[in-house]
């Protein structure tokens, strides 16, 4: 198995004000796996996911991205050296197509001045039809073709997270976040979701860390699993033994799903 | 020493006015998070109505004081239902500011129709002889001013912490979710900020007219200043626009004074500017995250 | 660019070359040029508030140092007017970055106010140390491209025009371009334009620096027509009139920046015989645009369009 780390939380601490939101959060995602992060609601999870985007700074801490320390760098550099997220909050452009939205995520490793696009030379004329094929293509792979030019704000909220994970892809990212990729979808959706998530790793060797609250889809994919109670690690490992952990369990004890 | 305190008290007086029409942007900024661009028209208002009741009707004092008031809580009502009100709920900053400024060109328009772009003034409030302080001359309006603008941000300040319409209205300024949860009526409360800030405003423009003397154009430079003055203080920070107004008065008329007059608007300007680039928070403030209320 | 854009280039070209043959009235001929340069800092504006997201309640300060540079160049320093017009651009772009760097930090209501603190700057500048102070100065030098002297309103009509076309194929390009669709990213949602890969200041200064040279441009084609400048030309409410141009044309389509500045350029000479109107119809205007018609005149021909085919 291969084990190099790709992602390393080091004694991560974020407070708001008097509030200890993450306290001396550690672990590592390892290439080729998918590493879930759950936890009740209020655990951190999120806070933990703009910490690595780079949206937030850590208090104290480190981020270590394939074995770079990466806390100074700004969320686009992040983007570009091939962190990818999406949002729980969905943030699409919701005034621009599908395909648009998929193209804005070539756009750092296409990017054109301002005078070359203004004269629409034929080479960046070349490189826009490149990318809308390369878009296309991104689409495809998701299943959300026959919408492409429909407006990123009027389709159902399955597509719309569909169409965040096809935005990142499009950054070909080498670690992808998913924050509640499957919040507001259907069975069918999420059985389709898993899938995805599946070939993400397997067919495109993207590394996947998704934090979610739907516990058969983290169950059925996840390698590794973290859980996070109160801003702090309680337990780490497989599926089947983060499910008899009695931590875990009394941590979710009372808790509505 | 003389033109020292003449200059002082020169920028007291216009300071006064600035402090007033900050305080007028804070009490609309505290309640909506919408700068209200056409703040400054208020004082215009009130100078002007002033006149016409005084001076062109023949009323008494005291009556013409009332009515102006009227007319200028009756404006800033008509104002905020009929313009502020539909579009709050959009969530759009762009088209507020747009709001704010096309009203006040709007507002601007009547005046230049009702009363011409000629100069008006009337008789200060009190006839007699100025005050003489180590040379420097304060005529009694320039206390009449500094004096009515020290009371109204004193009844403010009782208004805003002593009695429930006024501790209802800072608590939509906190938070409000937990405001409306409470049961204070939100709609209401920003109708009412509209309402105090156009009468603090007119308060300005009544004192201050037998002094400087009041155009139908004013009103947007006297916007710009008291944003400034706003500004200086930390937005939203009531005591914060006093300090800021009377400092950008006094430091106006310490550069029109010593160095030239010309530079006088540009003093405001740089101040403001500096301060948003470098501390938008002014000089009290803490950092804040500028966000629309979600209506 | 979209075959609806190149439909409308073409007939805008046509309309530009019949104009001055079928009216021949100069007087109408001259407010054409004035709306022409109006669309120039319209076009420029809507790129940058309604692509990018972004607000300026001081073009008119590009605008007036677009003017004031070249006139200054070409008349006191001699230099020749096409050299004169590039400097000021280039003047006018360092004044954008000066102010984008550190007013882009600023949002919302914060970034109006100090961009029109700016503009105000600029104006006062003009009024204490332009040439002729509050009074302005002339003689100011007629356009001239490469030894041809425009002293026709006929030829400075199609120059101004020409332009105009332009600056419109060179923003369409943009605007359908990579670049285009980072700045309505941008507009659309900051956080995930950044995590997209997109560094939002270097693009929001690259906008501004944009939408100054289109106005500062205007501004040195405005002063080798009317050969006259004072600051009076340069002030807020002549941003707001920009402003208006947008909001009127619709702030979403830069076909926009040319209608609104067709109505706002034709509005004074309209309001002609209401002159003690003019500023409370300036204002009714815009509230009532911006109650009712937000969207702007462009976008809701269009969607009216739309709805009429699709019936």
């Amino acid at each position: 198995m291969d084990s190099q780390i790709i992602l390393k939380i080091k004694n991560i601490s974020k407070s708001f004000g008097g509030l200890k939101a993450l306290e001396n959060v550690s672990f590592s995602v390892k290439t080729g796996q998918i590493h879930a992060l759950i936890g009740p609601n209020g655990a951190g999870k999120t806070t933990l996911m703009n910490i690595i985007s780079g949206l937030e700074t850590a208090d104290f801490g480190e981020i270590i991205f394939k074995d770079k320390y990466i806390n100074k760098l700004s969320p686009d550099k992040r983007a570009k050296i091939g962190i990818a997220r999406t949002f729980q909050n969905l943030e699409l452009f919701g005034e621009m197509t599908v395909l648009e939205n998929v193209m804005v995520g070539m756009y750092s490793k296409y990017e054109t001045g301002f005078i070359k696009s203004g004269l629409m030379l034929n080479n960046v004329r070349k490189l826009q039809k490149d990318i809308i094929n390369k878009s296309l293509n991104i689409l495809d792979y998701v299943g959300l073709n026959h919408r492409k030019n429909e407006y990123a704000k009027n389709l159902p909220v399955g597509e719309q997270r569909l169409l965040e994970i096809a935005r990142a892809i499009a950054t070909d990212p080498i670690l992808m976040l998913l924050d509640e990729p499957a919040a507001g979808l259907n069975i069918r959706e999420t059985k389709n979701l898993s899938i995805l998530i599946k070939n993400l790793k397997e067919e495109k060797q993207i590394n996947l860390l998704i934090v979610e609250h739907d516990m058969e889809l983290i169950m059925g994919i996840s390698d590794t699993i973290t859980v996070l109670n109160f801003g702090k690690v309680i337990a780490e490992g497989n599926p089947l033994s983060i499910q008899k952990n009695p931590d875990v369990i009394t941590a979710y004890l009372g808790e509505e799903d | 020493m003389s033109l020292l305190l003449q200059f002082l008290f020169s920028g007291l007086t216009t300071g006064s006015v600035y402090a007033l029409v900050g305080i007028g942007f804070n009490i609309v900024y505290n309640s909506t998070s919408i700068l209200n661009l056409a703040q400054g028209e208020f004082v215009v208002i009130g100078g002007l109505m002033m006149w016409f009741f005084l001076e062109g009707m023949n009323l008494p004092f005291a009556t013409s004081v009332a009515l102006t008031l009227t007319v200028a809580a009756t404006l800033a009502l008509l104002m905020e239902r009929l313009t502020i009100k539909p579009l709050l709920k959009k969530g759009d900053l762009l088209l507020m500011i747009m709001v704010t400024i096309a009203v006040s060109i709007l507002i601007r328009g009547l005046l230049m129709f009702k009363f011409a772009k000629d100069p008006y003034t009337y008789p200060p409030f009190t006839e007699g002889e100025p005050l003489v302080i180590y040379g420097a001359v304060i005529t009694q309006q320039t206390l009449w001013v500094i004096g009515i603008t020290a009371f109204s941000i004193v009844i403010l300040y009782l208004f805003f912490n002593k009695t429930m319409l006024g501790r209802a209205m800072k608590a939509c300024s906190l938070d409000i979710k937990a405001a409306r949860l409470m049961g204070i009526n939100v709609s209401n409360m920003v109708m009412l900020s509209f309402i105090i800030s156009g009468l603090v405003g007119a308060i300005g423009g009544i004192a201050i007219t037998p002094i400087s003397l009041m155009e139908y154009d004013k009103g947007a430079m006297l916007s710009v200043k008291g944003f400034c003055a706003a500004v200086i203080g930390g937005l939203g920070r009531g005591r914060g626009a006093v300090v800021g107004g009377f400092t950008l008065g006094i430091l106006e008329s310490f550069t029109a004074g010593y160095i030239h007059s010309g530079f006088k608007d540009a003093v405001a300007l740089l101040i403001m500017l500096f301060i948003l680039l470098f501390r938008p928070a002014g000089i009290f403030g803490k950092t804040e995250t500028l966000r629309l209320r979600k209506f | 660019m979209g075959k609806g854009n190149i439909l409308s280039l073409l007939i805008l070209t046509l309309l530009i070359i019949i104009f001055p043959i079928v009216i021949k009235d100069t007087y109408l001929h001259t407010i054409g040029i004035f709306a022409g340069i109006n669309a120039l800092v319209a076009i420029g504006l809507t790129i940058l508030m309604g692509y990018a997201g972004q607000i300026s309640l001081g073009q008119a300060a590009f605008y007036g140092i677009g003017a004031y540079i070249s006139a200054i160049l070409s008349l006191h320093f001699g230099l020749p007017v096409i050299l004169s017009i590039f400097l000021a651009l280039l003047v006018a772009s360092t004044a954008a970055i000066i102010l984008a760097i550190p007013a882009l930090r600023l949002k919302g209501h914060y970034l109006a106010v100090a961009t029109l603190g700016f503009g105000e700057i600029i104006h006062i500048m003009l009024h204490e140390w332009g040439p002729g102070g509050p009074s302005g100065f002339g003689d100011i030098p007629k356009m001239n491209l490469f030894g041809y002297t425009f002293t026709s309103t006929n030829d400075y009509f199609y120059l101004v025009w020409m332009c105009v076309v332009v600056i419109m194929i060179f923003s369409l390009n943009l605007i359908n371009s990579m670049t285009g669709k980072a700045l309505q990213a941008m507009h659309g949602s900051e956080i995930a334009t950044q995590t997209a890969g997109i560094n939002l200041t270097k693009l929001k200064i690259k906008v501004f620096i944009l939408s100054s040279i289109y106005a500062s441009l205007a501004g040195a084609m405005y002063a080798h027509y009317v050969t006259f400048l004072s600051p009076s030309s340069f002030s807020l409410f002549h941003s707001v009139l920009f402003l208006m141009m947008v909001i009127i044309g619709g702030i979403s389509n830069i076909w926009g920046g040319i209608v609104g500045a067709l109505i706002i350029t034709i509005l004074p000479e309209v309001l002609r015989g209401f002159k003690e109107f003019d500023i409370l119809l300036y204002g009714l205007i815009l509230t009532l645009f911006l109650l009712f018609m937000r969207k702007g005149l462009v976008p809701m021909t269009i969607a009216t369009y739309k709805r009429w085919i699709h019936r």
